[in-house]
């Protein structure tokens, strides 16, 4: 199920990070906070989603063959995705959310607005296409982190327990390997490692206007790319894939 | 949650050259967080390009009991309507 053309599984790796994160994100639909919050987390869901079937449909275009963007979607197991870990990650409380949200805009913004200019035609259009989401979406998590950083001490704590909780998924967004290094030097990927300085600042300057404090750990846990998941993932699966897994070929 | 929130009215401008209609209105904390939500809410299909919001408290409305010393003078000055007149060939209203 995992392609030989690199490309390809490096439009994988990006449509699983956007699938994933969008799946976590419309958990909260009907039961975010208040209703004006519940649409506009419905629509990050949405864009994220919308996302994914761009990196898939052109993955399942380069391979070929009857594969199509739900094959990708709905019938890989969970050692076939390669989403990072911070995607997938359950979507606990508001706080939780808000603050793996912010740190994943955080870095999706710089990463698609140099994704927009990839050597390869398609991928650059996708790129283009998210940079306009990516800001919208990092405005929306920014504000909301002065919000609850900022805002009574609960809120505080929560977020501020959020951060420590999810500090350790960050690194792998930088990680890089061989597939990596490869599309990178061919100029083809984005060259992730090169954007931790900038999200780094991003993330820092945001946290202290909220009275967060950056956690302090060099701990990192990493496995997403190599399909090596948390339990968290497999669940999440069981639902996002229950119907064409019952009834495949499912359509409506 | 909703509750401690203010409410706004959303105003939003189809086009360029269009005024601003009353689209309905919102919860939110503040009016920067209201302009975001009216874009999420109001705005999803692409129908704006300006977006006003205006705290509802801040609007001050006319009531129904002022009705009849506000409108109901005009009923006999049917000179104030435009209707006396003919229309010139190609404007269908006025």
């Amino acid at each position: 199920m995992t392609p030989d053309d690199p490309i390809a599984r490096y439009a994988l790796r990006l449509g699983d990070d956007a699938l994933i994160m969008g799946h976590r994100l419309s958990e909260w639909m009907s039961r975010a906070p208040f209703l004006e919050e519940d649409i506009a987390l419905s629509n990050v869901a949405l864009d994220f989603i919308g996302r994914a079937r761009l990196f898939y449909q052109y993955a399942a275009q380069r391979v070929g063959g009857d594969t199509t963007e739900d094959t990708f979607a709905y019938s890989r197991d969970v050692r076939d995705f390669t989403n990072l870990l911070l995607c997938e990650l359950p979507r606990g409380d508001f706080a939780f959310t808000i603050c793996r949200q912010f740190l994943y805009d955080a870095f999706s913004l710089p990463f698609t607005e140099a994704l927009s200019s990839s050597n390869d035609p398609q991928l650059a259009a996708i790129g283009s296409k998210a940079v306009k989401e990516s800001r919208y979406h990092l405005r929306r998590s920014a504000d909301w982190m002065l919000r609850l950083g900022d805002g009574t001490e609960e809120s505080h704590q929560r977020c501020q327990r959020a951060l420590d909780d999810l500090w350790l998924y960050t690194g792998e967004m930088f990680q890089s390997d061989t597939l990596l290094d490869d599309l990178i030097a061919r100029g083809v990927a984005v060259d992730t490692p090169a954007l931790h300085e900038a999200w780094l600042t991003t993330v820092t300057e945001t946290l202290a206007k909220a009275t967060l404090s950056v956690p302090d750990t060099d701990v990192e846990v990493v496995g997403g790319r190599e399909g090596i998941h948390t339990d968290d993932l497999g669940f999440l699966l069981a639902e996002l894939q229950f119907m064409q897994r019952a009834y495949p070929g499912l359509q409506w | 949650m909703a509750d401690q929130m203010q409410l706004y009215e959303v105003f939003v401008r189809s086009r360029r050259g269009l005024d601003h209609k009353h689209v309905g209105s919102l919860h939110a904390d503040d009016s920067a967080q209201a302009l975001e939500y009216a874009r999420d809410v109001y705005t999803r299909r692409g129908e704006g390009v300006s977006i006003w919001v205006v705290a509802s408290r801040d609007i001050t409305a006319s009531q129904e009991s002022d009705c009849e010393s506000f409108y109901d003078p005009l009923d006999d000055k049917p000179y104030r309507h435009a209707a006396m007149y003919e229309l010139p060939e190609g404007v269908d209203s006025l």
